[in-house]
Order: structure tokens, then C-alpha cells, then sequence
């Protein structure tokens, strides 16, 4: 890589069910300027914008970035619109990274955004496919049965997806910015919660939110200028692969272990369990935490789960996972996986808040999309890459 | 402006419809064409042995032209499924229904389809399950022509026969 690449700047809006105060452009540069602010840089520092969203009919609008340009200070420089479905906030910050790696610019600002209260997202993924009967409903309706998958293969007991829920919303109390504050959270309540995709219940699932997540980006020579603390990038990395095929593993995707294995070794990370400090993990339903943990190969296989139910992965665990509160309790779904991101790059910063993690140095940004078939990915750390 | 006209308008509905109009190509035709004029479920079988239905092309692993059309059973086994019980605006189905990926025998990949004819708790990973057919004078081109899968009465599938499939 030609140029080493840097977060120099960070935000995000306050999320909610319904931002009505402001409009698409208006939501998108409130998290601009917060990362603008942290970065300590205005518009007119940027060189180009790369932004990001999911299907347009999760909004109803057809390509929004065609009139946000003037709105993020981008007119008369290049605005990009990166599309990888619900991966789409990883893989946006991962094409920005790379034309910053590329030497092309010096400071790119990159947002991901999704303003889901203009449409209706459950009606979005539940058209009437041609040929098909009308059986789809909602993303927990294609992945409730892989839960169900996994739950059969590792012989993991029931309360795994309760207890996640659990911690990611307790998690959320300490984040101003995450949409759902439950403040009675109990185990008792998420289990006594409607089975909307049994085995899914409505509490082990991610709310549907209005929000934008923003980062500034720098090369080498320019972020060591930069005075604050900055959270570098040792790798980022992207697979997909086709939505079924003759013995896909939809649990436990070869694209997303294949994904991860690459990143650590770009990152020179050789024991990925040891090494990472802390990840922001895309778990829209409880038990894609166990399975995500399994993938990304920070557990033995088949034993996501048990770290899980040992407390790993909370405050003082081995491995605390999205101390945010993660998309369990705010999920812009375009945005969700910038989130992750920023989280990552905040952490490392130490400048986390409530929510940080003592002596995080290296941090896992995580997002997929589609169906379990795009995976976007990045390491962060305190210092530069050795 | 009329006199009962109070702060800015904060929603318009302006719905947009969407029409397919789908050329099928040789395979799809042969997939709908054996739904509806024969009720049978056509596959095409792939260079490295997988039978896919719908038949395709081209194998998404080898990217090789498919090769011989294979009529695929019309019984199979229940690899995963949930229940559904949201409400969901524009669903055509009332909840609560199983949604299962289905087996069938012959093939190499499940596809999706409800089950009925049990109560919805009794649904189970491995359970054998049977096309309940549409009456000749329904039927059309679309997995439509099933009404839904009902149990065969067969015993269930050994866990180890299709857990590859998951």
C-alpha cells in the first residue's frame, strides 16, 4: 500500500425511530459536521465525498445522493455512491480507505446513512417475487431459520439469544447516540417478548432507525499534523458470494471466514482471539452474535455461543462486543455498518465515552449484507501498523 | 389558502407501483412450463453432479454450462424453518405460517416454500413433507401451482442426511 490511511474525525447523529427534525441532506450533515468538528477541518479540507445507503425502496427514494451533493460540500469535487446492500456502511468506508491508500487524496469524507422512517423496510424485503409463493417477510423471516440452523449444530441452549439481547441493550445505556434506550431491560423481559419469527423474538431483533454515521479519513503525512488522536487503519477487506448455490453453508459462510482470514493477515494479526482489543460485530438478531464470533474466527468453532454465556463478551470479558450496544439497539440499516466502524476507530481513539473499553488498542469493525453474502471488514489500531 | 391550514405539511402519500414483465429463457421455461402443464418439478443437473432447482444456466460454483434436465421428486425433507407471526403491510398470507427451506429428493439446494396441514408448532428440522397440489384447472407458472407442503407420513430424515444443506 502506497500511503498509510487514518480516521482523523468521527460522528454520528442521535438515532431514532423518527428523525422528523430534519430531512435526509439535513440528518446526513449533522453527523458531517460532528466528524468535520472532531477532525478539526471544514468542508473546503475535503477533497472528495464517498457515502453510502442500502436499496432505495428502504427509503423510497430513488439515488438520494444525487441531490445531497451541494448539502456535504461537494460541489465541484467527487461524490461517490458505494451499494453493497446491508454491508453497505463497511464496504463505503473500505473504498474511501482505499483512495486515501491509493495516494489519490489527502482527506476524504466518507457517511453512510439510512432515513428508514421515509419508507418501510419490512414491506421492502417482502415484495412478491416472481414465481414464488408470497412467503417472505422481513429480514427475520429469511434468517430465523439459520438460527435456527446453528442452534441445532452447536447445540447451544435457549437462552444464548436472550442473554445477548440483554447485554447489547445494556450496553446501549451507555451510549447517548444508540435509538433504543430500555432502561427496565431484564433477560425476563426479552424472553417474555412476542415470537415474531419463532425462534426470534421481538426483543432479540434490531429496531428500525433514522441515522447517519460520518468519518473523516487522512493520509499518512496529513494525520500526523493532525493533533488529536487518531485511530489508524491496518487493513480492510471485502468478499462476497452468491446467495445459494449446491451446499452453501448459509450459517457459517465460506465468504465470510475467508473475509476475515484475509484481514488478520494483512493486518499481520496472527491470533486474531489475542489480538483484537474489542469488536463492533453486525448482530441485527441476538444469536448472530455466537455465529458471527464462530465465523470471524475469535472462538473455536462451534463455542460462539459459550463466550457468549461466560460473560466474554461484555465489560471485563475477553472480548467485549459492541460496547456501542450494536445493532440490536440502532440499526439505520445503510448506516449500521459505518456505525460498527466508527465505534471501532472511537474505541482505539479513546474517546468512547461510558462505552470504552480500558486499553482497547485494536479494534474489528464487522458488516454483511444481503443473504449472508457480502462481508466488509477493517482493523483499527491506536498506533500505525508495524 | 383555506382558513383551517395549520403549519408546514409534514407527509404526502405518493404510492409507486411496480409491473414485471419477465422473459423466462429456456430454463425458468422448462421449471414453470413443468408446473403448470404437468405438476412436476423440473432441475437441470450441473457439470460437477448438483441438481439445481430452478434449473439456471449456468453452475454458480463451476460457472459451467448446466447440463441434462432432471425431474426432481416431489416429496422432500424440511431442512430449516420458522414460524412467522408478524403482520406485515402488503403480506398476502395470514399469520401465523411456516416458512420452510425444503429438500426435495433429487436435489441439491432447498427452496423456500410454507408448510401447512400440521399445527405450526409441530413443524421440526427433518421432517418429510409432500407438494399439495393445485387442481389441474388452477394451476400456473409459478411455484404457485403448491399450494403449500403437507407431511408425507414418512418418518423423519436422519439429521446427518441433510445437515450438508443448511
Amino acid at each position: 500500500m502506497a500511503e498509510l490511511c487514518a480516521v482523523i474525525g468521527v460522528g454520528q447523529t442521535k438515532h431514532a425511530a423518527i428523525r422528523g427534525d430534519v430531512s435526509i441532506p439535513g440528518l446526513l450533515r449533522e453527523a458531517a459536521f460532528r466528524a468535520l468538528e472532531d477532525a478539526g477541518i471544514t468542508f473546503a479540507d475535503i477533497d472528495a465525498v464517498i457515502l453510502g445507503t442500502a436499496p432505495d425502496q428502504f427509503e423510497g427514494i430513488m439515488m438520494p445522493e444525487l441531490f445531497l451533493a451541494d448539502a456535504l460540500g461537494a460541489v465541484g469535487k467527487p461524490i461517490l455512491r458505494v451499494h453493497t446492500a446491508g454491508s453497505v456502511g463497511g464496504s463505503t468506508a473500505n473504498v474511501a480507505a482505499s483512495y486515501i491508500e491509493s495516494g489519490l487524496y489527502d482527506r476524504v469524507l466518507t457517511l453512510a446513512f439510512e432515513k428508514q422512517s421515509e419508507s418501510n423496510a419490512m414491506w421492502a424485503l417482502s415484495p412478491k417475487y416472481p414465481f414464488q409463493p408470497p412467503i417472505t417477510s422481513g429480514a427475520g423471516g429469511y434468517f430465523a431459520p439459520l438460527i435456527r440452523a446453528y442452534m441445532r449444530a452447536s447445540g447451544a441452549p435457549d437462552h444464548i439469544g436472550c442473554k445477548v439481547a440483554y447485554k447489547d441493550r445494556v450496553h446501549a445505556l451507555k451510549n447517548p447516540y444508540a435509538h433504543l434506550h430500555i432502561e427496565d431491560i431484564s433477560i425476563e423481559k426479552v424472553k417474555a417478548s412476542p415470537m415474531l419469527w419463532e425462534p426470534v423474538r421481538y426483543l432479540e431483533s434490531c429496531p428500525s432507525s433514522d441515522g447517519c454515521a460520518a468519518l473523516v479519513l487522512a493520509r499518512e503525512e496529513v494525520a500526523d499534523r493532525h493533533s488529536g488522536p487518531k485511530a489508524w487503519v491496518w487493513a480492510t477487506e471485502m468478499r462476497s458470494e452468491p446467495m445459494q448455490f449446491a451446499g452453501r453453508n448459509q450459517v457459517l459462510p465460506q465468504a465470510g471466514s475467508d473475509c476475515a482470514k484475509s484481514l488478520y493477515k494483512k493486518a499481520g494479526i496472527t491470533n486474531p482471539q489475542a489480538e483484537i482489543d474489542v469488536a463492533e460485530i453486525y448482530v441485527p438478531f441476538s444469536w448472530f452474535e455466537p455465529m458471527w464470533l464462530e465465523n470471524l474466527h475469535l472462538c473455536e468453532p462451534g463455542e460462539g455461543w459459550k463466550l457468549t454465556d461466560n460473560d466474554e463478551t461484555t465489560f471485563g470479558g475477553r472480548l467485549p462486543v459492541n460496547p456501542s450496544g450494536g445493532v440490536l439497539s440502532t440499526n439505520p440499516i445503510g448506516a449500521s455498518g459505518m456505525i460498527r466502524y466508527a465505534e471501532g476507530a472511537l474505541q482505539v481513539r479513546g474517546m468512547a465515552g461510558d462505552r470504552q473499553v480500558d486499553g482497547a488498542k485494536v479494534a474489528l469493525g464487522h458488516a454483511y449484507g444481503g443473504g449472508s453474502q457480502f462481508f466488509s471488514m477493517w482493523i483499527v489500531g491506536s498506533d500505525k501498523p508495524s | 389558502m383555506s382558513e383551517d391550514a395549520q403549519g408546514p405539511i409534514t407527509m404526502i402519500r405518493t404510492p409507486v407501483d411496480l409491473e414485471y414483465n419477465i422473459s423466462a429463457g429456456p430454463d425458468l421455461t422448462l421449471f414453470l412450463r413443468g408446473l403448470k402443464e404437468e405438476k412436476k418439478l423440473y432441475g437441470r443437473r450441473s457439470p460437477n453432479g448438483d441438481v439445481y432447482i430452478p434449473p439456471r444456466g449456468a453452475c454458480p460454483v463451476t460457472g459451467q454450462p448446466m447440463l441434462e434436465e432432471v425431474e426432481v421428486s416431489d416429496h422432500g425433507t424440511v431442512t430449516t424453518f420458522c414460524l412467522i407471526n408478524i403482520p406485515i403491510e402488503g403480506q398476502e398470507l395470514k399469520p401465523p405460517y411456516v416458512f420452510a427451506a425444503i429438500i426435495l429428493d433429487g436435489a441439491s439446494l432447498p427452496l423456500f416454500h410454507m408448510i401447512a396441514g400440521i399445527a405450526a408448532d409441530e413443524a421440526r428440522m427433518g421432517m418429510r413433507v409432500k407438494a399439495n397440489w393445485k387442481p389441474d384447472d388452477e394451476l400456473v407458472l409459478s411455484l404457485e401451482s403448491i399450494n403449500y407442503f403437507e407431511p408425507s407420513g414418512e418418518p423423519d430424515a436422519d439429521y446427518d442426511s441433510y445437515k450438508e444443506h443448511l
